[in-house]
């Protein structure tokens, strides 16, 4: 292996992962399937509807061959177990029990007999990932069609052995029922000795969302005992018998290359050291050993100057890599007459807001166990993308990707910063040279630093308002942070949106909610800008500029909660933002207390409405909205990751503020429950709605207008 | 090396181990109980908090070789069998977790505080919480299961008249 491909991952783009990866195809006996799963019923979803209707004719079929593009299975065994197959991820969003309740729903069977298996690459059918809020619009939905299907095979089943009318039997319980012959018999009774297998697209109604009994009510985490006890084995929680640790020496900068290396000592204490191109890294009996063994090696890096945070803001205008992008798609959006409709505006406002490079944090760090027996890799890791990490894999080390499994047991979080397999890679790389198991786990500073960031940027808006508050032209440019949410949903008749893709000086990739939070952060700030100028209330100023009824709903059920229009008191300040975003509609209104002497500004209080269809679980879903906000306090006050030449410069907690309990406002949710629209994600709109929030309420509170997150590191200065 | 002796959730274990490493590598390492969880290694997010002698500390920086002789309780040893401790329970009620990767230690941490302090008000969590990070920002259930913990341990000669 070229071990420089480890570090020669190209930067990444936002929404990378989405243009990531070939479709990976299945192609799988029925009989074979039975052989894996035990006999039973079978029920598969397909990707893609169209396909299959052509091969079939149309419609569900039964049949020998399965068809090869399947996203999810539901197995119902002889003893009646329901095994759900899914290669979604679950990271703390907690889609094992929303998708548990889905197929529980629909097949009338208690969320306790139900198993999801997720997320392994060898048991489950391929999916591009977990991320972009797309699993309770998409995989729920398949989901419950899965489960729908094979309820009806069930009753079909049940009116043959009765020879009556399946029109008149009952699913319930993990049972079919006969309400005029009173009688009735279980799954497990039904599914015994059979093989059948049911292939979607299915017509089959689903229940409404109005009916639903199991679906739409809150239900606790489905495996959450295993976590208060501590028994919950976590990605770096993994140990298998004669595992060794590993520890990898990092370049001492960004792009730097090895000019020497002396591992001799190392190799003396007993570690296996191996050194491939410019990857250097350790694996021995213990972590202990490990990392002595890792500072016994000497090396000299070379590495050339790089910006640092000080001078981003102008590096990423002069940067831009306009002509050569990728993307393609929705980077320059066009409408009306722009330069003659900010001309003959009555007011025209412009600012510059920026944002900073970011960490994810997620508390556990990257971790991988890796085992080789033969040409056959075993990796257990943390990822939302447990197939892109076995193609990262195949092409490390030059295997075909079905002589790769992974693995990935429920993670402690990534939001958007666990995409990768770089440590997959790592811990691979080692465990072939020490011929044993090798887990891996980074520390804090190199999860700081050798992961992806939030890109930083800068977004130059220009917008024109009439006097009566009628906005007539908007005009924004994002640099580098991206082109997520960058759209406007206020109803403009003249706009010039742009993207402007940059040479980033940081590795840096998908953060929850991506740039929405940046694009949302900017055009709130100026929807406030443009109010004050006109000099009109906020809440009506947005409300005149926006026609979609669902983002009215969320703004005035907010407003509502709030109180919005409530005098004010010396030191506090109120101020809203929102917008549509990944299909929900959020709004947030944040009340803020700034202490005239001392500069600090607390939030504190933040209401939030949320509609995202209808709900799936109540109590989780406010979970993520509160969740949202209080992570979004520390992007929108405080976090920044400082850097330069190269190297980051605050990559530990003592150095990085994270969100803590004494940083939490009083949180209040408002659920707009829309059960005539279908379920949409939720771990992310949430997000983008905060920090312009806090930024109209500063400015509320002092007049000051802050157009940089993070706002207030140090509190606001008051000079 | 040495051999130490560590008296763990009610047993005795004998390690081979430098008294100079953390505990938190004895537990996690050695003795395969991974509920205690690294997240910093300096004493900064709490993932990694158990009791000493009824106290809390964060085992990444407790060197093994300070707590010979000590009681330690870890997330393992709170349940008693089958029954969680009011604490668990309490989390698991309240849905007080996302990704749960920090749980062990704010159970850890909020069983130390209602021993030192039965009814805690909500400024008192606050203040004794504050080392413990849940990057989920699942606080203000954490507080609320707390607050329901310390409900549950009263002694219920107590009820009614607490309220």
């Amino acid at each position: 292996m070229s071990a420089k491909t480890n570090f020669e991952i190209p930067l990444e783009p936002e929404r990378y992962e989405l243009r990531a990866g070939a479709p990976y195809r299945f192609d799988l006996d029925r009989r074979d399937f039975f052989k894996f799963l035990g006999a039973g019923i079978v029920v598969v979803s397909v990707l893609k509807p169209a396909m299959v209707a052509q091969e079939s004719g149309g419609g569900r079929r039964r049949g020998e061959s399965l068809p090869k593009e399947i996203n999810a299975w539901l197995h119902i065994g002889e003893d009646g177990k329901v095994t759900v197959y899914t290669g979604k991820a679950e990271v703390g969003q907690n889609i094992r029990t929303s998708l548990t309740q889905a197929v529980s729903e629909e097949l009338h069977v208690p969320i306790s007999k139900i198993e999801l298996v997720m997320g392994d690459t060898q048991l489950t059918p391929f999916d591009m990932g977990t991320f972009g809020s797309r699993t309770t619009p998409t995989m729920n939905l398949q989901l419950r069609r899965v489960a729908a299907a094979a309820r009806d095979t069930l009753i079909g089943l049940a009116a043959a052995q009765w020879k009556v009318d399946a029109q008149r039997l009952v699913a319930a319980d993990g049972k079919i029922t006969d309400p005029h012959g009173n009688r009735s018999v279980e799954y497990a009774a039904l599914t015994k000795g059979q093989q059948l297998t049911e292939t979607l697209p299915a017509e089959d109604p689903l229940i409404p969302a109005a009916d639903w009994k199991i679906a739409g009510q809150s239900t606790s985490k489905v495996d959450g005992r295993d976590f208060v006890t501590g028994r919950h084995r976590y990605p770096s929680d993994q140990k298998i018998p004669d595992m060794l640790y590993g520890k990898v020496l990092r370049p001492a900068a960004f792009g730097a290359s090895l000019v020497s290396l002396d591992a001799q000592k190392a190799e003396q204490m007993g570690a296996t050291v191996v050194h491939d191109g410019d990857f250097v890294g350790v694996a021995a009996p213990s972590s202990k050993l490990a990392q002595s063994a890792l500072d016994a090696i000497h090396a000299e890096w070379k590495a050339e100057p790089q910006p640092s945070n000080k001078e981003l803001f102008d590096y990423l205008r002069k940067n831009t890599t306009e002509g050569h992008d990728v993307t393609g798609d929705g980077d320059s959006y066009d409408v009306g007459s722009i330069d003659k409709a900010l001309s003959s505006a009555d007011h025209k406002v412009t600012s510059t807001y920026t944002v900073s490079y970011i960490a994810h944090v997620p508390l556990e760090p990257r971790a991988a166990l890796a085992k080789w027996d033969g040409d056959q890799l075993t990796v257990w890791t943390g990822t939302q993308r447990p197939f892109g990490v076995r193609g990262q894999l195949a092409e490390a080390f030059h295997i075909p990707e079905d002589h790769v499994r992974v693995l990935m047991p429920d993670t402690g979080s990534a939001y958007g910063g666990k995409h990768t397999g770089e440590t997959a890679i790592e811990a691979a790389r080692l465990a072939k040279a020490a011929k044993r198991p090798v887990k891996l786990v980074w520390t804090r500073e190199e999860e700081f630093t050798w992961a992806y960031f939030r890109p930083a940027g800068v977004i130059d808006v220009t917008a024109g308002v009439r006097n009566d508050g009628v906005i007539t032209a908007w005009e924004m440019h994002n640099y580098n942070s991206g082109s997520a949410g960058i759209r406007t949903y206020y109803d403009v008749p003249n706009q010039r949106i742009v993207f402007h893709p940059v040479n980033s000086p940081l590795r840096q990739g998908s953060y929850r909610a991506l740039a929405a939070t940046a694009n949302h952060f900017a055009r709130e700030s100026h929807m406030d800008e443009l109010a004050h100028a006109v000099k009109m209330d906020s809440l009506e100023f947005r409300l005149k500029n926006m026609k979609n009824e669902r983002l009215r709903a969320v703004f005035q059920a907010a407003a509502k909660q709030f109180g919005w229009g409530k005098s004010k008191s010396g030191g506090q300040g109120f101020g809203m933002g929102g917008g549509y975003e990944k299909l929900g509609n959020i709004a947030t209104f944040a009340e803020v207390h700034v202490d005239a002497k001392s500069g600090e500004v607390k939030v504190v209080r933040v209401v939030s409405a949320f509609e995202c269809g209808a709900i799936v679980n109540p109590d989780n879903l406010r979970n993520q909205i509160e969740g949202s906000n209080v992570q979004g306090l520390g992007g929108a006050l405080f976090e920044a990751i400082e850097f330069e030449d190269g190297k980051i410069l605050n990559g530990r907690l003592s150095q990085y503020r994270v969100p803590r309990f004494s940083d939490l406002p009083k949180l209040e949710t408002v659920l707009v429950d829309r059960k005539d629209i279908p379920s949409v994600g939720a771990g992310e709109c949430p997000m983008v709605g905060l920090a312009p929030a806090i930024a109209n309420a500063i400015f509320d509170a002092t007049g000051t207008r802050l157009r940089s997150l993070p706002m207030v590191p140090n509190g606001l200065k008051t000079s | 090396m040495a051999t130490i002796q560590l008296a763990i959730n009610g047993k005795s274990y004998s390690v081979e181990a430098d008294a100079q490493t953390s505990l938190l590598t004895v537990l996690r390492e050695h003795l395969d109980l991974t509920g205690s969880k690294y997240g910093c290694g300096e004493g900064q997010c709490g993932a990694c908090t158990v009791l000493i002698d009824g106290k809390s500390q964060r085992s990444c920086i407790t060197r093994v070789g300070t707590v010979l002789g000590k009681q330690i309780t870890t997330i393992e040893g709170l349940a008693t069998g089958e029954q969680l401790h009011p604490v668990q329970q309490a989390f698991l009620d309240e849905g007080a977790m996302q990704c749960a990767y920090c749980t062990s230690g704010m159970i850890m941490s909020a069983v130390a505080l209602l021993k030192k302090n039965p009814s805690p008000n909500e400024g008192e969590i606050v203040d004794f919480m504050d080392g413990n990070i849940c990057r989920c920002g699942t606080y203000s259930r954490i507080i609320a299961a707390i607050q329901k913990a310390a409900k549950m341990q009263r002694p219920t000669m107590a009820k009614g008249a607490s309220r």
